[in-house]
């Protein structure tokens, strides 16, 4: 598609000295189609993502947009012209029983991977600041519950969280804990989840946190060491305030790609046991998807309830990104 | 440097990385569990009763399987290149204004949750009839590589010396023949970096599989695992057989790549 580019106007053919009566204003006339030239060539590379955009991001969120403000049905889903319904969609979701729950579950899942992820990670980061044999090859392990496909990570802890034959259970009866029903007991469900989660996010946290610690020069530990200062403080009087940057932007991120996470709770509890470790993620997918009588409108309201908390957060995030980049 | 010796370190670390890598040797172990050992009170730390029963289920079962995620993978890393490479030569190195913006949308569509994506494509292949057909399905996984692939294309690419462009110049290329003969082959490890994890993306999708393809004639192995939980009698050795299988690309990711890996996880997320 690229080399279609070649049928641009060669601009040297169009302002050849034909005026010769002013230089500069022809040196001027010259630059600009050149110009203009160069920004027709650069746009023509760009051009099939430009499109590739429109069509498979704009058009999709917009479809998702009139989902939610039309009165689908089956039928007019596949024939289009479903009746305007205002804001009914939003309405119905927001006094649904499953509303408040789905929020507080969103803002739990969220809010305590993002805990567990971040400490975990970071300690790990300074853990391998420590220079020694097999640190780089341990860190590369690191990485594998981030490559692994969802669906293989979520059916190896399904599987280890079985009531009566998952490994965790049978390790806690025998320190004399008693069997938890992971993911069938309404008080377990989401917590299984979350631990599912963290585990999955530990590398992105200890990748990122670790090229955070990178970056904080030597001298400034040999100065703080002649200065006296012992681990704890070294940590918490250098490390910690120069990791701010990377921190905020890590946790945002966290927190976005946290957000949506849909794979592992779908596959793992299909956000039940009745609905207790449903999100706005799941439930939007269950309304639309997951029922023998789908409700594409109220989906893609709370779908589009879940862009605009996403949109919001990251919103700060590139602000803070800027800021970091500027300092 | 330190006054702890550096042994406890190592010990340190394979401990934790032990831990953190458990359920992925539970995987492999429950692979080659006897069904007849799957429920015993207590499981068997090593596969001491071995069997290779979950692989053949594995070759009997998901063949189809494996070729449907081979296919889709494959067009959607060649979707990727076509796509990304020009943008990412053109923000790099034209300068085209408002690429600025154009980085931003980039950014902004990589966080876009995925059901939201796979409520509007249902949508879309519905009404174009391509619904659980591959091309629909590759069109919809390469949006999980493209945005990502341009921003590495970009940041790479701009690190190619301007002389090593202005010298073809020179002998009479145009912008293409420069993007073609200079910038791509000099770019190979973008290129790389962008092919193996556009695979990976679509191998591993399990989202838009499921709403766009779930009933299609050929289906990817995500689906096929999910398939297999869904059934009433679990086989969890056939079932954990296939998860070992579908991380292998993962595994040839880790092994072949290492350094682009790491990359792959900052990429968005500390580079600009």
């Amino acid at each position: 598609m690229a080399h279609t580019y070649s049928a641009t106007p060669r601009p040297s053919t169009l302002g050849g000295g034909t005026m010769p009566s002013s230089r500069p204003f022809v040196h001027r006339r010259r630059r600009r189609t050149a110009r203009l030239r160069r920004q027709l060539v650069a746009w023509t590379f760009a051009l099939p993502v430009v499109g590739y955009l429109l069509v498979l991001y704009a058009y999709p969120l917009y479809r998702n947009l009139d989902l939610s403000i039309r009165n689908y049905t089956v039928e007019s889903f596949v024939k289009g012209h479903a009746p305007f319904a205002g804001l009914q969609n939003y309405r119905t979701d927001f006094h649904d029983p499953t509303f408040a729950p789905a929020l507080v579950h969103t803002l739990l899942f969220t809010f305590v991977s993002i805990t567990f992820q971040f400490a975990i990670g970071l300690s790990l980061a300074v853990f391998f600041t420590r220079r020694f044999r097999l640190s780089a090859t341990l860190r590369a392990l690191f990485l594998v519950p981030w490559l692994l496909p969802l669906i293989v990570s979520a059916s190896t802890w399904s599987w280890m969280l079985n009531s009566d034959s998952g490994v965790v259970n049978f390790v806690l009866h025998s320190v004399g804990i008693a069997r938890i029903n992971w993911l069938t007991s309404p008080s377990w469900a989401l917590v299984s989840v979350i631990i599912a989660n963290i585990w999955i996010g530990i590398p992105f946290n200890l990748v990122v946190m670790y090229s955070g610690l990178q970056a904080i020069p030597a001298e400034v530990y040999e100065a703080a060491s002649l200065d006296g200062a012992n681990g704890r403080q070294r940590f918490w009087r250098i490390t910690f305030p120069l990791l701010r940057p990377v921190t905020a932007i890590t946790l945002l991120l966290g927190l976005v790609y946290t957000l949506k996470v849909f794979d592992i709770i779908w596959i793992m509890t299909r956000g039940g046991p009745a609905s207790s470790s449903t999100t706005f993620a799941t439930w939007s997918y269950r309304l639309s998807f997951g029922n023998l009588l789908p409700e594409f409108g109220p989906g893609a309201a709370v779908a589009n309830v879940l862009i605009i908390m996403t949109l919001g957060f990251s919103l700060v995030y590139f602000h803070i990104q800027r800021k970091a980049r500027g300092a | 440097m330190t006054s702890r010796p550096r042994w406890t370190s190592i010990g340190l670390g394979l401990f934790f990385t032990a831990a953190m890598l458990f359920p992925v040797y539970w995987m492999i172990n429950v692979s080659f569990t006897r069904t007849q050992d799957m429920r015993r009170t207590s499981p068997y730390w090593f596969p001491v009763h071995g069997t290779l029963d979950g692989y053949r289920a594995v070759i009997h079962d998901q063949g189809p399987y494996i070729t449907t995620s081979l296919v889709v993978g494959i067009g959607t890393v060649v979707l990727t290149w076509v796509l990304a490479a020009p943008a990412g030569y053109s923000l790099a190195k034209l300068r085209p204004r408002g690429g600025g913006v154009l980085m931003l949308l980039l950014l902004i569509a990589q966080m876009i949750p995925g059901i939201i994506m796979a409520m509007g494509f249902y949508a879309i292949l519905l009404n174009l009839k391509v619904l659980n057909t591959l091309p629909g399905l590759i069109a919809a996984d390469s949006t999980l590589a493209v945005p990502f692939g341009v921003l590495i294309y970009a940041a790479f690419m701009s690190g190619i010396p301007e002389e090593l462009m202005q010298a073809a110049r020179i002998d009479g290329a145009n912008s293409w023949r420069v993007f073609r003969s200079v910038v791509l082959p000099v770019s190979r490890n973008a290129s790389v970096t962008v092919g193996l994890f556009a695979f990976l993306w679509a191998w591993s999708d399990f989202i838009f599989a499921n709403t766009l393809d779930a009933s299609g004639k050929h289906m990817p192995i995500t689906l096929g695992i999910y398939r297999y939980i869904g059934n009433n009698d679990q086989q969890w050795g056939a079932i954990m057989a296939t998860a070992v299988v579908a991380s292998i690309p993962a595994t040839i990711l880790l092994i072949v790549a290492q350094r682009f890996v790491a990359a792959g996880v900052t990429a968005g997320a500390v580079k600009d």
